[in-house]
């Protein structure tokens, strides 16, 4: 290989990696609300656009920088994941699979109709002075704001990890998690727990909607892209592995910039639902999961 | 013996859909007492344990703890009026470490006051879940996983603790230790209700007994009175 072909390559792989951290969280709220509740939830994507949608909204009205805005957009969101568990989703996953299954399908749609209506199908995207700079070392030079995903990306796994490993939030989490009966025993209220959890999912999808927002462009329907790209990140990654969820967000931004590099933009999510496919015939329990 | 018993169930029925397993339930846990709950497989001793729990709730009856009504409310009201249940199978948390599972007990905020001195009593009464303390929980073996489960319960800090089934699957060897444990935890002052089907070892520690038959109480008594009479057998193996 020429010295050119690799240093043309570096950069999508650099921001491949960088994408894939920010990839990685919305893949654990999809993943952290499967596992503690056995519950999918269709409208984790809507959610991912919420972030973004919300940060554009705040941006062209107030003039509010996306990244000053998630102190409002952040809270407002976990309000809603929590009220929408505690009010609504609680009484359905006892039911079974598909009664949460539908629903959560039908808030899907909802909001997407909302976006459609509010703000029509052109593209939107959240530009500002640092979205538009460059990064890079020498000849090598990529857009500023991957490193930025990153970052958020790197401070959302470790408050997670502490979350869940230091705290008796956390504890009562993968409690209920392994035996919500038992969980029960020990004085855990399981719907509260269900709620905080559903409320944290919900912030990180929208935490990844703004910083997505500031990296590519969205439409109403960029909810079912970013839901499936989250199923693809635990499908990739393995269920129930923080590491592994974090290893699939990696390969699918991988996929995406490097689909993008060899066959052009129109290309880019093609490669990167092919790589979903394929990772779910070869080795369908992920790379870090376990057959169940 | 004439004060007002800790734990009380009055005529309690608990039906699944329409199908009732316990019928007009009455009986009663005096402070400080060992009482013991025999009865055949099905004969509904853990849906009476579960109902006291608040993991089910009874279509008629009242169930009164320390004083206060609790059929109506929920299990996480009801463990931290001192109230705790180690569950038949044991239930612990297979991928959390053991001192995980005991900080798990003490989730309460009125246990996790006194987390460290009763996480020392834990370990004093079972050394062995100190040296293993950093070990996962699944990683056990059954009597081990049994005192976890033991060790969890007196971590939420309770005047009673029910036991469902303690000895299933255990050998002769450890289920003796379980209940030597037992009679240590009552001596400390937690009051104890036994439900079991090894019938001859759990006569042996209590103070008094109730047999129950597809889901009625059909015999109550001191052990020593029950014990090797035939009238126990008629109920407990009774065609």
């Amino acid at each position: 290989m020429s010295l050119e072909v690799v240093s043309n390559l570096l950069p999508p792989i650099i921001m491949g990696f960088l994408l894939g951290g920010l990839y990685s969280v919305i893949g654990f709220g999809l993943s952290l609300v499967f596992g503690v509740m056995r519950m999918v939830n269709l409208a984790h994507g809507s959610f991912v656009i919420f972030g973004s949608y919300f940060a554009w909204v705040l941006l062209t009205i107030v003039g509010l920088d996306p990244l000053l805005s998630l102190v409002i957009i952040l809270p407002i969101s976990f309000g809603i994941g929590f009220g929408l568990q505690r009010s609504l989703l609680n009484r359905l996953y006892r039911l079974g699979v598909e009664p949460p299954l539908l629903t959560t399908y039908g808030i899907a749609i909802i909001l997407a109709s909302a976006y459609l209506l509010i703000f029509t199908p052109y593209s939107r995207g959240l530009v500002t002075s640092y979205s538009i700079r460059s990064a890079g070392f020498g000849a090598l030079t990529f857009p500023l704001i991957f490193i930025l995903d990153f970052i958020a990306a790197l401070i959302t796994m470790i408050f997670l990890y502490i979350l869940l490993n230091k705290t008796y939030v956390g504890l009562a989490i993968r409690c209920a998690t392994q035996d919500p009966q038992a969980a029960k025993l020990v004085g855990m209220n399981i719907n509260h727990i269900y709620a905080l959890t559903f409320g944290l999912a919900i912030t990180f999808a929208s935490l990844g909607g703004v910083f997505l927002g500031l990296t590519y462009p969205f439409i109403p329907a960029s909810s079912f892209t970013y839901l499936i790209i989250a199923f693809g990140v635990v499908v990739v990654g393995g269920l129930g592995s923080m590491l592994g969820t974090f290893i699939g967000g990696i390969v699918l931004g991988l996929a995406q910039t490097l689909g993008y590099h060899f066959f052009g933009i129109g290309y880019q999510l093609f490669i990167t639902y092919l790589v979903i496919l394929v990772m779910l015939v070869i080795r369908p329990q992920g790379i870090l999961g376990v057959k169940r | 013996m004439s004060e007002r018993p800790l734990l009380k169930l009055d005529q309690v029925s608990v039906y699944y859909g329409d199908l009732c397993a316990v019928r007009d339930i009455t009986l009663e846990v005096r402070k400080g007492e060992i009482v013991s709950l025999i009865g055949a497989n099905g004969a509904g001793k853990s849906t009476i344990l579960n109902t006291i729990m608040g993991l089910t709730h009874p279509k008629t009856g009242s169930i009164e703890f320390d004083g206060r009504r609790i059929e109506r409310l929920e299990t996480h009201d009801i463990i931290p009026l001192g109230l705790a249940l180690v569950p038949e199978g044991r239930r612990i948390f297979p991928e959390l470490s053991v001192l995980e599972n005991l900080l798990a007990g003490s989730y309460t905020r009125r246990a996790r006051q006194n987390k460290q001195q009763t996480l020392k009593r834990v370990f004093e009464l079972f050394p062995i879940l100190e040296e293993r303390k950093n070990q996962l929980a699944s990683t056990l073996s059954g009597g081990e996983q049994q005192m976890l489960a033991i060790g969890r319960a007196l971590m939420t800090d309770p005047k009673m603790i029910l036991f469902d089934e303690i000895s299933l699957g255990l050998s002769p060897i450890i289920t003796l230790k379980i209940y030597e444990t037992i009679k240590k935890i009552r001596s400390e002052g937690v009051t104890v209700l036994l439900v079991e089907q090894n019938v001859r070892q759990s006569l042996a520690v209590a103070d008094r007994a109730y047999v129950l038959k597809a889901g009625r109480i059909v015999l109550s008594g001191g052990t020593k009175d029950l014990r090797d009479e035939e009238e126990v057998r008629k109920a407990y193996f009774g065609a």
